[in-house]
């Protein structure tokens, strides 16, 4: 169960910050809701991760973490959800801003000097 | 007002979260036709706010040392179980110098910003509540929160007034201070994986307990940690991201926005003074070599960025980042009387960088007939590069001659002239201002000999310090000469500028504040020695917030078997 958490949260990571690196606006935030995801499932398995085992107490189970899963990382999980979709979204209203003001996609604004293979025709589309 | 303190204080400490919070939540009620009430209320509250964070500082300043600290305990809980506030010298400073760039900023922006776009004022409240909240917890995960508060906060104020140049500095920063967060999760999981806990002065307790086999991960989580702090902090090569926000931003959130690099300077000060102190057993120290370097490149970077940058907007960008070098480079020396200097430093450079922030918007209007950025900042050129490079062919000198004997400096002319030179020798840290002091400060600490220096600082590191601290102060003279020179001698245009008394009050307040701590140098070094000391011995501060206990509850007394069921569980889980 450790490796295939681990692997996922590797794999989750590994994208996210490769998007991240990328020069379009879409695949920026994809990359960072990628990287919320892989930090969300890492702050869960630094509880330890255990089977079977809820964090609500019950009678005659001595209240100890060998026989409970850590609510901790559950609650801070919750708390890391809802500010990392609040900033997800906050996000996408700037990138939509920046694309209409600018009328390209690239983070910077600008397209690259090179000459691009793909050009989005931006004036048609800002017409639209 | 000391008893009124003293009547009010364990929830005096709650005010400056709860105030701004209220007062945010209240505007939001309101429609935005009512931009003049929320305008009012904005400065009411901001002054009350000023008002509180000077009772709390007078309040942790009376105190004798063992009682200076005030703990509360929002949920009733005690420490390591629920959420905990602490003030202590340093919160009360890092609290008092935010409610005067907050009143400052305001009061500048109700002369003409505050109508660049719509809910400015609540945005500006809430960047209050998580700045306070930021320097008031005492706990890792609601740093975050805080954090969080205050960035989201931030980046709403910094897209004010719209415009391409603030769009698309505005998306670089949130992605980068998403990616920070991403890394502060991380750092903060890792720590409580570790540690089991997220009160920072029970982690400052559990981390001389850590085996030596987790000790390699632990650093790992704190490093990740810090450069979370240090992307916030602006340390090289995390700060790209500054200087075109920052530039981009209107004039008074830029002087907000001179603190935030600071709350990142706070963090990393507290925590590495609580935690790698030198009660941390093999973990003492850890980090300081790394901060000392990073700290050193980045005022270099700053020095280096302030004699290349042509735009206002940028020689300020580039003076926060260097002050911000600065101060980190002196934390990682781990060195009391090195930080008590750089405390010193931090109020008076973090005030000197604010009014600049607010002073290159009067004269950039000024130079360019009110339009707040020139025509060459919005196509991306230089402004000054043919300027240099070609002879000027319009002006006809023989003939202006006549005119320019004689005539009188408008008084606007000479506010705006004197202002930027107070700036320039703050920056620079030319005496007899208090940039001087706070330098004098550190540079006499370093190589004082009762200087209790930590192992991991060798001679090489001092001097390399004090070079960089002299050379940098150099190039930043020359470069506010060169900048001042070419807007207040060299000015083309003879239009006199328009000075609204909102917009100079706060200017002159700001500098009057650097002025104030000049000739109060005696006891406000007093103050930061004191502060220093508790940083670098912070048991009183651990004692204070795992000692503190609940208040009972009133019903407590008739629910005998429910307290009793309540102690016994704290107890049990005490023991893991």
């Amino acid at each position: 169960m450790e490796i295939v958490l681990a692997i996922a949260i590797g794999v989750l990571t590994g994208s996210g910050v490769w998007l991240l690196l990328r020069p379009r606006t879409f695949q920026v935030i994809m990359g960072l809701s990628l990287l919320s995801y892989a930090v969300n499932l890492f702050i869960f398995c630094m509880g330890r991760l255990s089977i079977d085992q809820e964090p609500v107490l019950q009678a005659g189970l001595p209240p100890t973490l060998l026989h409970y899963d850590d609510p901790m990382p559950q609650a801070l999980v919750l708390t890391a959800i809802v500010i990392g979709f609040a900033m997800t979204a906050l996000f996408l209203v700037v990138m939509m801003a920046s694309r209409g003001l600018s009328g390209t996609d690239h983070v910077d604004g600008k397209e690259d000097e090179l000459p691009a293979t793909d050009s989005p025709a931006p004036e048609k589309e800002r017409a639209a | 007002m000391s008893r009124w303190t003293d009547l009010l204080m364990p929830h005096l400490l709650l005010a400056p979260i709860l105030l701004p919070m209220l007062t945010g939540g209240l505007m939001l009620l309101m429609k935005e036709e009512h931009r003049r009430t929320k305008l009012v209320l904005n400065i009411a509250s901001t002054s009350l706010g000023l008002v509180i964070a000077v009772a709390l500082l007078m309040w942790v300043k009376r105190a004798d040392a063992s009682a200076s600290i005030g703990v509360y305990l929002p949920g009733n809980w005690a420490a390591p179980f629920g959420i905990v506030l602490a003030l202590d010298r340093l919160s009360a400073m890092m609290l008092l110098l935010g409610s005067l760039l907050g009143l400052a900023s305001i009061v500048f922006a109700a002369a003409r910003w505050h109508r660049a776009g719509v809910h400015y004022h609540p945005l500006f409240q809430f960047q209050l509540m998580g700045l306070s909240g930021a320097f008031l917890t005492a706990d890792l995960f609601n740093l975050f929160v805080f954090f969080e508060i205050m960035l989201s906060a931030s980046y709403g104020l910094l897209l004010h007034g719209s415009g391409r140049a603030r769009v698309q500095s505005g998306l670089h920063y949130i992605a980068i201070n998403l990616a920070a967060s991403s890394l502060f999760l991380i750092g903060v999981s890792m720590l409580y994986g570790i540690t089991g806990t997220l009160n920072m002065a029970d982690m400052a307790v559990k981390i001389a307990q850590v085996s030596d086999a987790d000790r390699g991960m632990l650093h790992a989580g704190a490093a990740i940690l810090g450069v979370a702090f240090l992307a916030k902090a602006a340390l090289w090569p995390l700060n790209f991201w500054l200087v075109p926000a920052y530039g981009a931003a209107t004039a008074p959130v830029g002087a907000v926005f001179a603190i935030m690099t600071k709350v990142g300077v706070y963090i990393v000060l507290r925590l590495s003074t609580l935690l790698f102190g030198v009660d941390a057993g093999a973990s003492a120290h850890f980090g300081g070599v790394w901060l000392v370097v990073g700290g050193l490149l980045t005022l270099g970077f700053g020095a280096v960025g302030m004699l290349g940058s042509q735009r206002l907007a940028h020689l300020g960008g580039f003076a926060v980042i260097a002050s911000s070098g600065t101060l980190l480079a002196a934390t990682g020396m781990g060195n009391a009387g090195l930080t008590a200097g750089a405390l010193y430093y931090l109020f008076s450079s973090t005030l000197a960088a604010s009014a600049l922030f607010l002073l290159v918007d009067l004269v950039e209007r000024w130079r360019n007939d009110g339009a707040s950025t020139a025509a060459y900042a919005q196509l991306g050129d230089a402004p000054y590069l043919s300027a240099d490079l070609e002879p000027l062919t319009e002006e006809d000198f023989e003939k202006d001659d006549d005119v320019l004997v004689g005539r009188a400096i408008p008084g606007a002319v000479a506010f705006l002239g004197l202002a930027f030179m107070a700036c320039t020798l703050l920056v620079a840290g030319l005496p007899p201002l208090s940039g001087f002091i706070g330098k004098f400060a550190m540079l006499s600490a370093l190589f004082s000999p009762a200087a209790t220096t930590p192992p991991s600082t060798v001679d090489a590191t001092k001097w390399a310090f004090m070079a960089m601290l002299i050379v940098s102060g150099l190039l930043a003279l020359v470069a506010f000469s060169r900048a001042g020179i070419r807007h207040f001698w060299a000015a083309q245009r003879s239009t006199v500028p328009r000075l609204n008394l909102l917009e100079g009050a706060p200017v002159a307040a700001l500098l009057l504040g650097c002025a104030v701590i000049t000739v109060q140098a005696g006891p406000v070094m007093r103050y930061t020695e004191a502060t220093a000391r508790a940083l670098h011995d912070p048991r009183n501060y651990i004692d204070a917030v795992t000692l503190a206990r609940p208040k009972s509850y009133p019903t407590q007394a008739s629910e005998p078997e429910k307290a009793a069921a309540r102690h016994g569980g704290v107890e049990k889980a005490e023991t893991p």
